[in-house]
């Protein structure tokens, strides 16, 4: 046993140096956010006179409230409906595996690997024919259809193993397919809906390639969009870009540390079936 | 598959009755897919065999763009440098999450558990952009790493680890190490919690080390999650665009350039939309065959 009490002593050690490493960037970036403006701060190191400043000053120039809203509007317009639209898929092509349901579902599962970057070129060209280059929607609706596969295969999964009977018992007190959907199996299926609306807010929040290729104003994008413009805008500005970055992170962080056991178990379950 | 349990009671009208019902709940999500995905899929083959500058009129090359592809000298290095950092985002994190969940193999409970996830997981939950960001600073001359190798005597050393030819791509493939950590520790611990403990157990009582333990029963138990590890870090590396292209822009040269960012420099910047289709195209099949033998290898039979 002192062996397994050794190991134990060195499991921990271990953790605690890749918490160590996980925290490092953050605190050298804090630390290099309170140094003045437009000076080259040493890598980590407590400023001897701490510009608490710089966090307004960025707050002002990124036009957080703005980038806020924006970022608001993308993920409001983007999660439920592709949920919603995922549900409904998902539960469809579990019911009816036999035939063209069978069919069908390989088609959206084609997608589960593709790199958005095979389709961003046509995908400009299609967001310019249709008018909308340069307005949220140009995120918004390309994003609900690339979430798809993902979305169809995690709920088809989830649908796939749920038992027959319940459909079958309400079958028999009459209720039509869209009933059974929605007064059955929709709230039964409230966990997995959750985790994949965890999962695409997540997506939709930190998207980088849409937002910078489909929307020129920083402040229609999502909020990592807006920190590449940022960066662009401020890079050399160390102490400035380091106070924007952390204020943009802000809220991401400040929702997970809220929900950090859904998030991770959304993150882990999101791996294992992805 | 599961699904396989519904009874068969396919004959004559309620087989289409059924089937019916299945295309009209898919109908949304096949046309928000239809139309997001597969069309702009199927015009990225189309002005793969164009010449095309995105404005003026487009000729037909064939496969001319691909046969580019495959001989440019720089496109193959592009192509090589995806896979160089798909090295370092699947090594290190697979190696030192195998290192912690062989050395600790029981859950990680109560508060140091909940701490552990929670930081080993906030690199996963923000944008791949900041963490280009934090480390751009990190690796900068008076940044951190060199910060800490003057600490150490280690002047010599010191460098702008983004600008540097030899040391640029692997900085990159550092920052995505750090990013995929987390998850993969996590993962892997997870894994090894549903390992039989009385395999252990029975292992040890026939004489075996720590190692052949290692071997026999903790690698092989643990072979979907290293599977999902694998698959999730090498397509992180072979479709990167953010971190490189907020890091290092690609340079110094072309030294840390992926398909992902020369796709965007050639569609938007030199008008090359033909060529980045093809590119496009050719990402987009690379990823699948590197997956599906991932996927087939550590496959769990059920």
């Amino acid at each position: 046993m002192k062996g397994l009490a050794l190991d134990a002593a060195l499991a921990r050690l271990l953790i605690i140096v890749l918490m160590v490493l996980t925290l490092l960037p953050f605190l050298s970036m804090f630390s290099a956010a309170l140094a003045p403006s437009g000076s080259y701060p040493p890598g980590l190191a407590w400023p001897e006179n701490p510009q608490w400043v710089n966090f307004a000053k960025a707050f002002e120039v990124a036009e957080m409230d703005q980038l806020l809203l924006s970022s608001l509007l993308i993920v409001v317009g983007t999660v439920p409906l592709s949920v919603l639209f995922a549900t409904m898929a998902g539960y469809g092509l579990a019911k009816f595996d036999k035939g063209r349901g069978r069919w069908f579902y390989l088609v959206f599962v084609l997608g589960l690997t593709l790199p958005f970057e095979a389709v961003i070129t046509p995908l400009y060209y299609e967001i310019k024919a249709l008018g909308l280059l340069n307005t949220r929607f140009a995120i918004i609706l390309p994003l609900i259809g690339l979430y798809m596969p993902f979305g169809v295969y995690w709920m088809r999964t989830h649908f796939v193993n749920t038992p027959k009977e319940l459909s079958e018992a309400a079958q028999i007190d009459g209720a039509s397919e869209w009933k059974q959907f929605w007064l059955v199996h929709v709230p039964l299926a409230r966990p997995a809906i959750m985790s994949l609306a965890i999962l695409q807010f997540l997506w939709t929040w930190n998207q980088f390639l849409l937002p910078v290729v489909l929307v020129q104003d920083p402040l229609q994008r999502t909020m990592a969009g807006a920190l590449g413009a940022f960066q662009g805008q401020w890079g050399t500005d160390i102490p400035l870009l380091c106070a924007g970055a952390l204020l943009i992170l802000a809220p991401t962080i400040a929702i997970f540390l809220i929900f950090q056991r859904q998030f991770v178990a959304a993150l882990l379950q999101g791996a294992v079936k992805g | 598959m599961a699904g396989a349990t519904a009874p068969a009671r396919s004959h004559g009208g309620i087989g289409r009755r059924a089937s019916i019902a299945a295309l009209l709940f898919a109908a949304p999500a096949f046309v928000m897919y239809a139309a997001f995905v597969l069309v702009p899929l199927g015009m990225s083959v189309f002005y793969s065999l164009q010449r095309w500058d995105g404005i003026g009129k487009m000729r037909f090359v064939g496969l001319n763009n691909y046969l580019i592809v495959l001989t440019d000298a720089d496109l193959l290095q592009v192509i090589g440098n995806a896979f160089l950092l798909a090295l370092w985002f699947t090594l290190i994190p697979v190696v030192l999450g195998l290192a912690v969940a062989a050395a600790i193999r029981e859950h990680l409970g109560g508060p140091f558990g909940t701490a552990t996830r929670t930081i080993l997981f906030l690199p996963q939950v923000i944008p791949l952009v900041a963490a280009g960001i934090a480390w751009s600073w990190m690796f900068a001359n008076t940044g951190l790493v060199n910060q800490a190798l003057r600490g150490l005597g280690l002047e010599a050393l010191a460098r702008g680890w983004l600008g540097d030819f030899t040391f640029a791509l692997p900085a990159v493939g550092i920052i995505g190490a750090w990013v995929l950590l987390g998850l993969c520790t996590m993962l892997l611990v997870t894994g090894i919690t549903k390992i039989d403990p009385s395999l252990y157990e029975a292992a040890r009582l026939d004489g075996a080390g720590a190692w052949d333990e290692f071997i026999y029963i903790t690698l092989p138990g643990l072979r979907q999650e290293l599977g999902v590890c694998v698959t999730v870090t090498v397509i992180a590396a072979l479709a990167s665009f953010d971190i490189v292209y907020i890091a290092t822009g690609g340079g110094p040269g072309i030294q840390t350039t992926v398909p992902g960012l020369e796709i965007y420099r050639l569609a938007f910047a030199h008008r090359q939309v033909g060529l980045a289709s093809a590119l496009a195209i050719f990402l987009m099949v690379l990823v699948l065959v590197c997956v599906l033998p991932i996927q087939w290898l550590t496959r769990v039979r059920r």
